[in-house]
This record gives structure tokens, sequence and C-alpha cells, in this order.
């Protein structure tokens, strides 16, 4: 006889779990060599490989100490571009979520002509390759823009601040926001949103009340989506940061790093994996999280 | 190269983060503030305002973002590849006969494709095999984790990972750094300039992009398998078949939609990397995609006819998914 349990035995085969961890440690060695590197002294780093860390182990942490707080020639010390980091992140993060989430409830409940029409635009702009955007966005920031004289949106003023790298992101995260943030509120029962209306409660009570609280758990998946794109971003803080350095994020600082060669693998081992420290820990810490996001982006139904 | 000029030189941290922090926290503050307002004010509203005003709160500021943001630019862009390149006069097609005619970028075009051919597919290919490996292991959590993890990692952060990697050591008395290196001369190979060779070197930066997206393909094609119910794949087993021809023959075609998703959403992300050149290579030594020259075209030639033209070639070849997406959606909503 040939029990169901049986197949189920075929399946964990030893030889196919030996395999898959096998990929797992090919797949952990790189990150786990730049880790070991990190730790060890200029002087070993650059004169033999990171693996004869586990024949002589010397450890310090004098890389990070460099990196971090000592600056090399005008070059501020990385501590800076931390902030710049996590200072681009929060409201990139925290505008666009809430916009978002305005647009995906009424896109969801609101009754209007061209609704479809308007959700499959916003649908379609999520592939867009952003390289199309840069430069008349960038024109936006720096000029404002004018037909025949007359001002449309005029010069703020604003280049080589925060705030265009913060709208940049904003828009950008938007359409996949959108339509993440959609597709869950419009799993939010239909009574529920009518018993308020019926009670009495208007669009905005109704959005607070009842919509808000249960969108934390979309919210949340979608936030860690969003850290990790704005915290990993090269492309949109190199492009509109004004090329100034008082706004810069880690990315584009060690992107110059590894370009100069100006470091040697001390400097620029420690400080890569002070830009992956962050999103390693929200990795690990909301996982579940992140995964439940992705499968909503990708996986139908 | 790209160099930043620090404007001041002389500033200690603390004296460019203040300002900066001052900034952040007056416009978070000011942000939660105006939307407060907003519904304090609306919702105290007569029910009539409020019908045009829910539009206005709700609809209108993420729409407007798009629209001057996402879709002007691209019209602006598509209009300005027909243009010289400080955008003054129109050329007609030459931007794209330069595209399409200069051997350096018919080689930044050949790139292109075999990025856009291999990372999907190899990534697809491996996340699948994967899932397949630990869809019944115990603890493959672990394991999941370990190749999900790249994925936190930024282009950057991975283009200093592998170049570690790809190190090489010119003078043959000194020890190696790179991984690469040690390990074919203990196979008693000798080394290659792993990033200069070429056409070696490209697919050396696709390993890098395949090591984040493999990750991607085994998280979502590993919880599509998870749906296929049970009795499916039991039945085909007990007919006979082995457990191999039972995932070929049942399994892949029961999730063959999201394995179109999947490799749709990584050629998407392919198509747009430029991270992982850039910091790498910077481009040289043939190894040079689309995006990559797009932005060099752009903001270091400064010819932003040629930058655009290369931008529409990307959009042009993202069309099609977008196509195929939308029938999708389309289906999709009508089936609800």
């Amino acid at each position: 006889m040939k029990a169901p349990k049986k197949a189920r035995d075929v399946f964990s085969s030893p030889i196919a779990s030996a395999a898959a961890i096998v990929i797992a440690v090919i797949w952990t060695i790189p990150t786990f060599g730049l880790l070991v590197s990190s730790i060890r002294p200029e002087k070993d780093i650059n004169t033999n490989g990171w693996w004869n860390f586990f024949i002589q182990p010397s450890v310090t942490f004098d890389n990070y100490a460099q990196v971090l707080f000592a600056g090399t020639g005008t070059n501020p010390p990385l501590v800076l571009f931390f902030f710049n980091s996590l200072a681009l992140t929060l409201p990139a993060v925290i505008f666009p979520i809430t916009l978002a989430l305005f647009a995906a409830y009424a896109l969801a409940w609101f009754e209007f002509k061209g609704k479809d029409l308007l959700f499959s635009i916003i649908f379609g702009l999520q592939i867009v390759p952003l390289q199309l955007t840069l430069v008349p966005l960038l024109q936006l920031f720096a000029k404002g823009l004018s037909i025949n004289g007359f001002v449309i949106i005029p010069d703020f003023g604003i280049t080589g601040t925060f705030i265009p790298i913060w709208i940049a992101h904003t828009i950008y995260g938007l359409p996949l926001a959108i339509f993440l943030l959609h597709n869950f509120l419009r799993q939010i029962p239909r009574e529920l949103i009518e018993a308020g209306r019926v009670d009495g409660a208007n669009w905005f009570t109704l959005f607070s009340k009842i919509v808000l609280p249960l969108s934390v758990p979309a919210i949340a998946s979608f936030s860690i989506f969003q850290f990790l794109w704005v915290w990993n971003d090269l492309l949109v803080g190199l492009t509109f940061g004004g090329g100034v350095k008082e706004v810069a994020p880690m990315t584009v600082r060690i992107a110059e790093m590894v370009g100069t060669r100006g470091s040697g693998w001390e400097l620029l081992t420690a400080g890569a994996f002070v830009s992956m420290i962050v999103p390693l820990i929200v990795f690990f810490a909301l996982q579940r999280y992140f995964v439940r996001g992705l499968l909503a982006g990708s996986v139908k139904g | 190269m790209l160099h930043i000029p620090f404007i001041s030189g002389r500033k200690t941290p603390w004296e460019v983060i203040y300002p900066n922090l001052v900034l952040l926290i007056l416009s978070l503050v000011v942000f939660a503030a105006i939307i407060y307002l907003v519904f304090l004010l609306a919702s105290r509203s007569s029910v009539r305002t409020q019908e045009w005003l829910k539009y206005l709160v709700f609809l209108v500021p993420a729409t407007l973002l798009l629209l001057i943001g996402l879709v002007y630019p691209t019209l602006r862009t598509v209009l300005m590849s027909f243009m010289n390149d400080d955008s003054t006069e129109f050329v007609g097609l030459d931007n794209y006969f330069w595209s399409f005619t200069i051997p350096e970028i018919l080689i930044v075009l050949r790139n292109t494709a075999i990025w856009v051919f291999v990372v999907p597919i190899v990534s697809t290919v491996l996340g699948l095999s994967i899932a397949y490996m630990t869809d019944r292991m115990k603890r493959a959590a672990v394991v999941k984790s370990l190749i999900f993890l790249p994925m936190a990692i930024s282009f950057v952060g991975a283009g200093v990972i592998w170049k570690f990697v790809y190190d090489y050591q010119p003078n043959l008395t000194k020890p190696d750094l790179g991984l690469f290196s040690a390990l074919s001369k203990s196979i008693g190979m000798n080394p290659p300039n792993w990033l200069l060779e070429s056409p070696l070197n490209t697919f050396l930066l696709i390993v890098v992009m395949v090591w984040i997206q493999t990750g991607f393909a085994m998280v979502v094609l590993s919880a599509a398998m998870k749906n296929v119910p049970e009795e499916v794949v039991e039945a085909a087993m007990l007919d006979g078949a082995t457990v191999f021809r039972t995932f070929i023959r049942v399994t892949i075609p029961m999730i063959r939609a999201t394995i179109v998703v999947v490799l749709t959403t990584i050629s998407i992300g392919t198509l747009k990397v430029f991270d992982i050149v850039r910091t790498m290579t910077g481009g040289n030594f043939q190894t040079n995609v689309v995006a990559n020259e797009m932005y060099s075209q752009t903001f270091r030639q400064m010819n932003y006819g040629r930058g655009s033209a290369l931008a529409v070639i990307l959009l042009v070849c993202v069309i099609p998914i977008i196509a195929y997406n939308l029938r999708q959606l389309k289906i999709e909503r009508t089936e609800r």
C-alpha cells in the first residue's frame, strides 16, 4: 500500500535537504567574508585572504571607528552619511504611505467615473523605469515649471536640501503603495463600511475610525518595502541630492569609496557593513511582514 | 569619476547634521499638522461640501503627484529623445540612429540583452529548485532566510561584497585576498583578472544580480507551491509518477501564473539596475548596460537627447510587460 504519508517522506529526501543547505552556505559566504574582513586589522586584511582569520584570529574595531568618525581628506566621516540615510528614509516612507493610503481608500470605496481607468494607469505606472523621469523632474525642482512665462510651479529653491529627494521617493513609491493598499482595503467587508455610513459617519471619520486601524498590517508590510528600497537606493539619492555631500545617503558615499579606490579594503568592508546593518536588522526582525508584502505584490489572489 | 563637492569642508559633522535635523523634524511636524487640520475641518464641514472635499483630500494629492512626477516627465523625456543635447532643437531620429550604430552603444545594448535574458531565467530556475528542495524540509526557515537575505542588501553593498570576492592579485608571490582567485589557484588554475576579462566580467556581474533575485523567486514560488492542493500531488504519485515527474508535470503547470509574474518582475528589475555595474566596473571593460549608459550620457556628457533616447529604449522594453500585466489585471477584476 502506498499511503499518502509515503509521499511526504519521499519529498523530504536527505539529498534535497543537503543540497539546499549547501546552496544556503554558498549564498552566505560572500557576506560572511565581508563581515569577517571588517573586524580584521588593516595589516591582515590587505596582506592575506579573510579565511586566514580562522588560523590567526585577531579582532579589531578600529576600521569601524575610523570609517565612522574620521573623515578622509575633504570627505566627512560616514556617521554623517548614516544620519543622512536615516533622515532621507523617514519622510520618504511616511509621506508616500500616507498619500497612498488616502488614494487607495478613494479608489476602493468611492464611486466615481473613470475609477477603473485611473487605477489601471496607476498600476501601469509601477513599471515605468525611473530613468525616464530623472531629467524633467530634476528641472522641475531646479527651475519650476512655466509655459510661455506663465508660472505653474514656482522655483522653491530647494535644490541641495533633502526635500527633492523626499518628494522624488514619495512619487516613485506611490504606484506600488496605492496598488498594494488598494487590494488590501477592498477586502474590508462592505457591510462594515455601510454600517459606518448608516451610523452617520462621514468619509473622513470612517477613514480614521475604521479604515486606518484595519490597515495597520498592510501599512507595516509596505513600510518595510519602502524602507528597504529608499535606504538601499543609489539612483535617486545621487540624482536628486544636487551633488551635495550634506544630503547624500550612505550608498552614494560607499559607491564613491569603491570608485576612487582611495580607501583600502579595511575601510570599504567596514563602511559597507555599516550601510547594511540597519536593513539587515529590519529584515530579520520583520521578515514575516516583508514576505507578506512581497506576496501581496506578486501573487495574484 | 563623480566628485561631490563638500561645500563646507571645515564643518564638523554635527554642524552639518544640525540644520538638517531641524528641517527633518519640522517637515514631519508640518506634514502631520496639515493632515490633522484638514481632517478636523473636513469632518466638520457640511455634507454637501464633503461630497467634493473627499476627492480633494483623498484622491487629488497622490494623483497630482503622479501626474507631475511620473506622467509629465515621461512624456517630456520621450520628446527630449527627439531633440539635441540641450533640448533646443529637434533632430528627428538622430539619437536613435546613434544608439543603434555606435559600436560602444551596440555593446551596451548587447550586454543589456544578456542581462535581461540570463538573470530572470537563472534566478527563477534556482529559486524554483530551492523552493522544491525545501518544500517538505525540516527547519527550512533558516535555509530560506539565508538565501533570501541578499534582498535586504543594497546593490552598492552587494557590489562591494562581490568586488571583494573577485579581487585579483597581480603579484603572483603575494597571497590572494579574493575568494575566487584563491579557489582557482587551489585547483591549479591560473586566475584571470576577473573584472577586466570580457565577456567573462559581464557574467560575473550577472552573478551578483542572480544572488540577489534568487531569494525573491524562491519566496514567491515557495508560497505558490504551498497553495497547490495536497490531494493533486498525492493523486499523481499514487498513479506511479516519481517525485520529480510530479513536480514537473503537476506542480509547475499549477503555479505557471506565478512563475510568469516572477520572471517579469525580475526582468523589469534587471533592466533598471545600474548600481551593480556602476559600483563594480563603472561600466568599463565592455560591461556597460543601458541604465548606466543613460546615466552617463545625461549627467556626465550632459547630452539630454541621447540620455533620453536610451531611457525610451528601456521604456519600449517594458511596454509589453505593462500591457500583459494590465490584461491580467482586467481578467482578475472581472473574475471577482
